[in-house]
């Protein structure tokens, strides 16, 4: 597995904001994390990057242990992450938003840019705009993007659709596929349940803290206890 | 923009304030986009201009009121080079510091102690002085700099009154008495350093001149990119492979410098210091000068600074109300122009839009954010 998570606990003060939770991704995997709010699913997006430290449990990426590896190392390693809220640098312009993504690296970034503004040609008709005066959805490309410059091996991304209109929802997440099939494993974050099951290959239900469900994205579409408590219940069905 | 000032003419303060915006905004603009030889002439130019500054004649306009070359050297000057430095750690890596008078005070206290005790050479003082800072910048910066905002802020407005009170109380340098005799520094290019104060005058505009330029070059570096992501967003900085902790230690460590720099050079002009020479209100008056000039642009903060020195004293002629005067005056300009008189222009951006603000601060307490949902209907067609 390219990264493998055992048994975290995760404190917020004295609050335990993650009870042990265990989850796995593959290689090539879109993996999705579903669950209410304060559930615990950005506490542990952001475990993995390395904003928020453990008090126990274990994180391998790589085969190699990084639980005590400071953020900005885990880039290095491989991580890339979308922040919730999406984090997009607002007094830079969004080439130099998508520059900072690819701070830790030197050399030649024309052929991952035009990478990105191929995946959003929207960032590449609005190169020069100041992060900060752009749109919810745009911002969001700008995010997404960003964390793709630091050509990551999995990519984490925290609720990629909030706040969006629901037309750019779906094209966020045909995006996310695409960026899936060119080859960067994804770790998804998502309040929008239905959209992010029906792209994923596997999902984890959080509850408070703790895994309660873990099956293939497609059997927990069906699954009866998560289309009444995640998917709108029975009324999906008519 | 001028279709917008149309609409809003009814408030006279506001259409004022657009227009004085526009008038220092364009002056930005135009700099930004002269050549480089143009800029070249505009540097020799203020050199210049700080060279023959405490000329009589200017001087008689300046300040009719009190000795003008010693206004230039102190406050004008200690005001600039302080703001220099202030400036690292507020404008660029976005660092509240409250306490910065306790660099200034480190310099000052290390030149009156080496130079008074061990009777070592200014120059080679001035060194321990800076080096002394930056140690006290890092011994600061290691438990503190893991706070954030309103908390890193009183912190460090505590570090400024330790120093301070620690001073008043060690016997070892005076205790309130503070240090006397400070030896001058020697005579440089057949320059007597001594009661008058243009040589230390020009002494500082060289350090400003030295500062500035290292100050721009750092900016402009990977540095001052990896500062400028931590103060937009820090997380999201750590997100990108800065290492933020170890920079903000940075801008700690470099502004702490530049204030002891100041201390030192001014210990050596005054002979004596104490105590009261370092009190939180010149803190608060360099982070007013920062901010007033533009926090984040060079030009701007010593403008700024400038005009905090200058102003009280050029009021001196109302004597007992010089003060609420100069107030007045702050008020009025923070009215007018809230973004500074010289803002970096992406920071103008970036205040200047208030639906922006609010969004960045929902992220950073974890909130959801509902900004720019307007937008998307636009990116969605």
């Amino acid at each position: 597995m390219l990264l493998e998570i055992r048994d975290i606990h995760v404190h917020y003060g004295k609050i335990e904001a993650l009870k042990g939770v265990s989850l796995d991704v593959g290689e090539g995997e879109i993996v999705t994390l579903i669950g209410a709010n304060g559930a615990g699913k950005t506490t542990t997006l952001k475990t993995i990057s390395g904003l928020r430290s453990l008090t126990s449990g274990s994180i391998a990426f790589d085969g190699k242990d990084i639980s005590r590896l400071p953020g900005h190392k885990r880039v290095l390693v491989g991580i890339g992450q979308s922040p919730e809220g999406r984090g997009v640098f607002p007094g830079m312009s969004v080439m130099e938003n998508l520059l900072m993504g690819a701070y830790t690296r030197s050399g030649d970034f024309s052929k991952d840019l035009a990478e990105v503004f191929d995946l959003f040609p929207r960032l590449a008709e609005r190169k020069n705009q100041q992060g900060g005066t752009m749109s919810g959805g745009e911002q969001q490309m700008v995010a997404i993007g960003r964390a793709l410059m630091s050509k990551p091996k999995v990519l984490l991304l925290d609720e990629p659709s909030m706040g969006l209109a629901p037309k750019l929802v779906s094209q966020i997440f045909s995006i996310i596929k695409e960026i899936n099939n060119r080859g960067t494993t994804v770790l998804l974050v998502e309040q929008n349940a239905q959209q992010a099951l029906q792209i994923a290959h596997r999902a984890y239900v959080l509850e408070t803290g703790r895994v309660v469900k873990s099956a293939p994205a497609a059997d927990l579409l069906d699954d009866p206890q998560v289309r009444e408590a995640y998917l709108g219940g029975a009324l999906g069905q008519h | 923009m001028n279709a917008n000032s149309k609409t809003h003419s009814g408030n006279p303060l506001t259409s004022f304030r657009r227009a004085v915006g526009g008038l220092s905004d364009g002056v930005r603009d135009r700099w930004a986009a002269a050549p480089g030889w143009a800029r070249w002439t505009g540097y020799a130019l203020l050199i210049a201009l700080a060279v023959i500054a405490p000329h009589p004649a200017i001087g008689s306009f300046m300040a009719p009121d009190s000795h003008w070359p010693s206004l230039l050297f102190s406050p004008i000057g200690t005001f600039v080079l302080l703001a220099v430095g202030l400036n690292v750690v507020v404008g660029q890596a976005g660092l509240l510091d409250l306490g910065f008078v306790a660099f200034y005070a480190i310099g000052a206290y290390t030149m009156a102690v080496f130079g008074t005790k061990y009777g070592w050479n200014f120059w080679g003082v001035l060194i321990i002085a800076i080096f002394m800072t930056a140690i006290s910048g890092i011994v600061l910066g290691s438990p503190t700099l893991r706070l954030r905002g309103d908390y890193l802020a009183i912190v460090t407005l505590g570090f400024g009154e330790i120093v301070r009170i620690t001073a008043q109380n060690t016997d070892y340098i005076g205790g309130a008495r503070g240090i006397t005799n400070i030896p001058h520094p020697p005579t440089l290019f057949g320059v007597e350093f001594a009661l008058d104060p243009l040589p230390y005058y020009y002494l500082l505009v060289a350090a400003v001149v030295l500062v500035v330029i290292v100050a721009k070059r750092l900016e402009r570096s990977r540095v001052g990119r990896a500062w400028e992501a931590i103060r937009e967003d820090e997380d999201a900085a750590e997100l990108m492979g800065v290492p933020t902790f170890r920079f903000k230690l940075l801008a700690f460590f470099v502004g702490a410098m530049i204030g002891g720099l100041t201390g030192a050079i001014w210990a050596s002009k005054v002979i004596a210091i104490q105590p009261p020479n370092f009190p939180f209100i010149l803190s608060a008056t360099i982070l007013a000068a920062v901010v007033l000039g533009g926090s984040g642009n060079l030009p701007g903060v010593v403008i700024g600074a400038f005009l905090v020195a200058w102003l009280p004293e050029r009021f001196r002629g109302f004597a007992d109300y010089r003060i609420l005067i100069f107030g007045a005056a702050l008020v009025l300009m923070m009215a007018l122009r809230p973004e500074g008189l010289l803002p970096a222009r992406r920071r103008r951006n970036v205040l200047g839009n208030g639906e922006n603000d609010a969004g960045a601060a929902a992220t950073e307490s974890g909130g959801t954010t509902a900004s720019g949902d307007a937008g998307d209907k636009e990116v969605a067609k």
